[in-house]
């Protein structure tokens, strides 16, 4: 960028009628980093980056951040925090006001913390049988508003589960009444731990606010052990660790840059681009970890809250749908990903030959996945046009619920990092939450590794991890502002999109700092 | 199971044909003519030839089906058309869910306009886990110009399935103008009541959608009648009522 484009938008952005005080300010800074050189990279890395056909998520030209921590919270309320001048708290007022200190002071790409805690275990040694239900909701409900107004934004996000407790209960109930968009939720299932009567209460959130997320623990703790959570847009991570970035290939363009057969594909030209979107990775880690030093000078690191050694890096694939049709129609077939057994067969052969290359790449500084990237089914961003989230079957084409369920399941084992697809069900479940409990278990059954719930009429849009309210997206289409810096991202998405129109209420995710 | 019905279709997930999710069987054939139905298609009887042939299903087919959504599933369903009118298919399929292992979770229901006598029912009951019961109306003219037939073996299927610990629900399908009468939905409030006070009602307003053009048109309750009607039922006896 040279000094004119800077001008111009930095100019922009400080008329920008629609944005408030603080958004100017977190847009500015990242514009800031465009100034500063981007991590080396191969001519070819560079190229494929302009293209777009791998993407560095616009997190900006010098990494001085993990784009996802999370931290060690239980470890914090524990040990009390030097840095902050917070000794352990004691009571569950102290508790709350201990995290929402540490929350704003835990950094992300976005500038707000990605990782809230897991709230249940975080919290269960403070609820005390001298608490009532009533005092408990009444201290969540300040929480909640707390949280949302100071966090604006829906990225941020706690888990819960998979045992039942006070706090997951009290927790659903002050969201169905607060129905706010932040912060966003994960509940973690285990069959043998997770009581129906919890998921279905889980479910009857889903109907009011769209959250919780959900989670197949068992399969989660198998591949990153207990001390893990679904942050952000779905990304699963460990705690004490996370993400340093989040690189992503678009298959859809690997494809249209593809001629011959399919194992040409799988042997050839599909191990070129992964190379090339690990040589970003590896370059943004490097810049991250050795020239701003992040993990040797933040204090979560120098007290213990975060460890380099639980941290790897994201390596997100997208457009698989429209990268098999294309191989499909290459070889003079017609059969659609979602809709056909030979194209889903493709599809699988295409995850696990990424899902190997991945794999055998080693990658430094990524010891929380023993030397390598996490794979990840990564849910979109607001400008990516014309084609399809992560691995999922394209908006408005997908078929009825099992055959959606048993096309997506195969591809979940392959994705530690997290894969989020979406099944949208009919206001009927509404009056029988049972069934929605029942599809959630058999998903688990048929290995899936987590997923959410889309009513059909809620006044909340699901982007793809985060939400929205309609009447958000309706005040910035009459330009007149958004409370919460998601919002705004998901306005570009509406209407480049139009997806509150679609039968599926998803938009795509968005964690990039807009430019 | 070599045995076949005659099946008009199948639908794999459903949250509206008994409790949590199901897998449904729609068969062919009805014993009713309701002028409200919603699958008019699904009254006809094929008793010869190609048409039956057509919507002959064999169990063992159905099983294959059922055993591909069973882990996403309460349990199975059996729709209409009337599923009494293939008593013994229905028996064979209950029969054959049951002695899967892979199935043997999952509960069986059919969902009937009630119209058949004892000896019928009974051929299912050992290897049905309830039953979902539509009461077109209480009032035996009524009824007859609703379905073309006697309400007596309804009234008395509800009665003795309720007795068998089978009733899961009684539907009251309403017309406004036609079954929707304040003093009718009270008589048979307090019928109802008399055959359980806590019976699971569910109160559905007719749609127009798929139903058969009829002269005069049939009209839509509006959901705020429906709810008076529910309203008024309560005020009789304690039911655990759904209005939808």
């Amino acid at each position: 960028m040279d000094v004119n484009e800077f001008e111009t938008r930095s100019q922009a952005l400080v008329t920008d009628g629609t944005l408030g005080y603080d958004q100017k300010v977190r847009r500015l800074a990242a514009l800031a980093t465009e100034m500063v050189p981007y991590p080396i990279i191969s001519a070819e890395c560079q190229q494929a980056l302009d293209a777009r056909v791998i993407c560095d998520m616009y997190e900006g030209n010098a990494p001085f951040t993990a784009r996802y921590i999370l931290p060690d919270y239980e470890k914090a309320i524990r040990n009390g925090l030097a840095h902050l001048e917070m000794p352990p708290p004691t009571t569950l007022d102290d508790a709350l006001a201990f995290l929402m200190v540490m929350y704003v002071n835990v950094p992300s790409v976005t500038t707000y913390p990605v990782y809230l805690g897991d709230l249940d275990k975080v919290l269960e040694a403070f609820v005390t049988s001298q608490i009532s239900d009533a005092e408990l909701d009444a201290k969540l409900r300040r929480f909640w508003i707390s949280i949302d107004r100071i966090l604006p934004d829906a990225f941020a996000h706690l888990d819960l589960g998979p045992r039942d407790s006070r706090v997951t209960r009290s927790v659903f109930r002050v969201e169905r009444s607060l129905r706010q968009a932040v912060p966003n939720i994960t509940l973690k299932v285990d069959p043998d731990l997770t009581p129906d009567d919890l998921i279905e209460d889980g479910v009857r959130t889903v109907f009011e606010t769209g959250k919780p997320h959900f989670v197949n623990h068992p399969m989660m703790v198998a591949d990153h052990g207990e001390r893990y959570a679904a942050v952000s847009c779905y990304n699963s991570l460990k705690i004490g660790g996370g993400a340093h970035t989040l690189v992503r290939m678009n298959l859809k363009e690997v494809a249209l840059r593809h001629t011959g057969t399919v194992d040409e594909f799988l042997f050839g030209t599909l191990p070129r681009f992964v190379e090339l979107t690990a040589e970003l990775a590896e370059a943004r880690i490097r810049s991250l970890v050795e020239s701003q030093h992040f993990y040797d000078t933040h204090w979560l690191a120098t007290e213990g809250l975060i460890d380099i050694d639980r941290f790897s890096a994201m390596f997100g694939i997208f457009g698989l749908a429209e990268c098999v049709n294309l191989l499909m129609a290459a070889q003079g077939r017609d059969g659609r990903y979602g809709h056909d057994a030979d194209a889903d067969l493709l599809s699988r052969r295409v995850v696990e030959r990424v899902s190997e290359l991945v794999a055998a790449r080693p990658m430094p500084y990524c010891e929380g996945g023993g030397g390598f990237c996490y794979l990840h089914s990564q849910s979109g961003i607001d400008l990516d046009h014309d084609v399809t989230a992560g691995t999922r079957i394209p908006v408005g084409d997908e078929p009825g619920m099992l055959d959606h369920i048993t096309t997506c399941a195969p591809h979940h084992r392959y994705f530690a990092s997290g894969v989020s697809d979406i099944f949208h069900v009919d206001e009927t479940a509404v009056r029988n939450p049972q069934a929605v409990v029942d599809i959630i278990r058999g998903a688990f059954v048929a290995g899936m590794r987590d997923f959410t719930f889309n009513l059909d009429s809620n006044e909340f849009v699901r982007i793809t991890g985060y939400l929205v309210r309609k009447s958000d997206l309706a005040a910035i289409a009459a330009h007149s502002g958004a409370r919460h810096s998601s919002d705004l991202l998901a306005a570009g998405s509406e209407d480049t999109f139009h997806l509150t129109q679609r039968a599926v209420k998803r938009i795509g995710c968005h964690e990039r700092e807009p430019r | 199971m070599t045995t076949t019905g005659s099946v008009a279709s199948t639908i794999a997930f459903s949250n509206v044909d008994g409790p949590g999710n199901r897998f449904v069987v729609f068969v062919q054939g009805c014993n009713f003519d309701c002028v409200a139905c919603h699958n008019p298609q699904t009254i006809p009887v094929f008793q010869h030839g190609h048409e039956r042939a057509r919507y002959q299903r064999s169990v063992t087919d159905l099983l294959t089906e059922i055993r591909r959504a069973a882990p996403y599933l309460s349990g199975i369903t059996v729709s209409g058309g009337e599923a009494m009118l293939q008593p013994e298919f229905v028996r064979d399929l209950f029969s054959a869910v049951r002695d899967d292992a892979a199935l043997t979770q999952l509960t069986c229901f059919i969902d009937s306009n009630g119209a058949s006598d004892a000896s019928i029912w009974d051929l299912v009951i050992p290897v049905t886990d309830g039953t979902m019961i539509d009461l077109k109306c209480f009032d035996e003219h009524i009824h007859r110009e609703m379905t073309g037939q006697s309400n007596e073996l309804v009234l008395a299927s509800i009665e003795r399935l309720h007795a068998l610990g089978l009733l899961y629900e009684v539907r009251l399908l309403l017309l406004a103008g036609v079954n929707d009468d304040n003093a009718l939905l009270r008589r048979t409030g307090e019928w109802l009541a008399t055959v359980d006070a806590h019976m699971r009602v569910k109160v559905i307003g007719f749609r127009a959608h798929g139903a058969r053009a009829h002269d005069p048109p049939l009209v839509e309750p509006t959901p705020e009648r429906l709810q008076a009607v529910a309203d008024l039922l309560h005020t009789i006896a304690p039911f655990d009522i759904c209005v939808i």
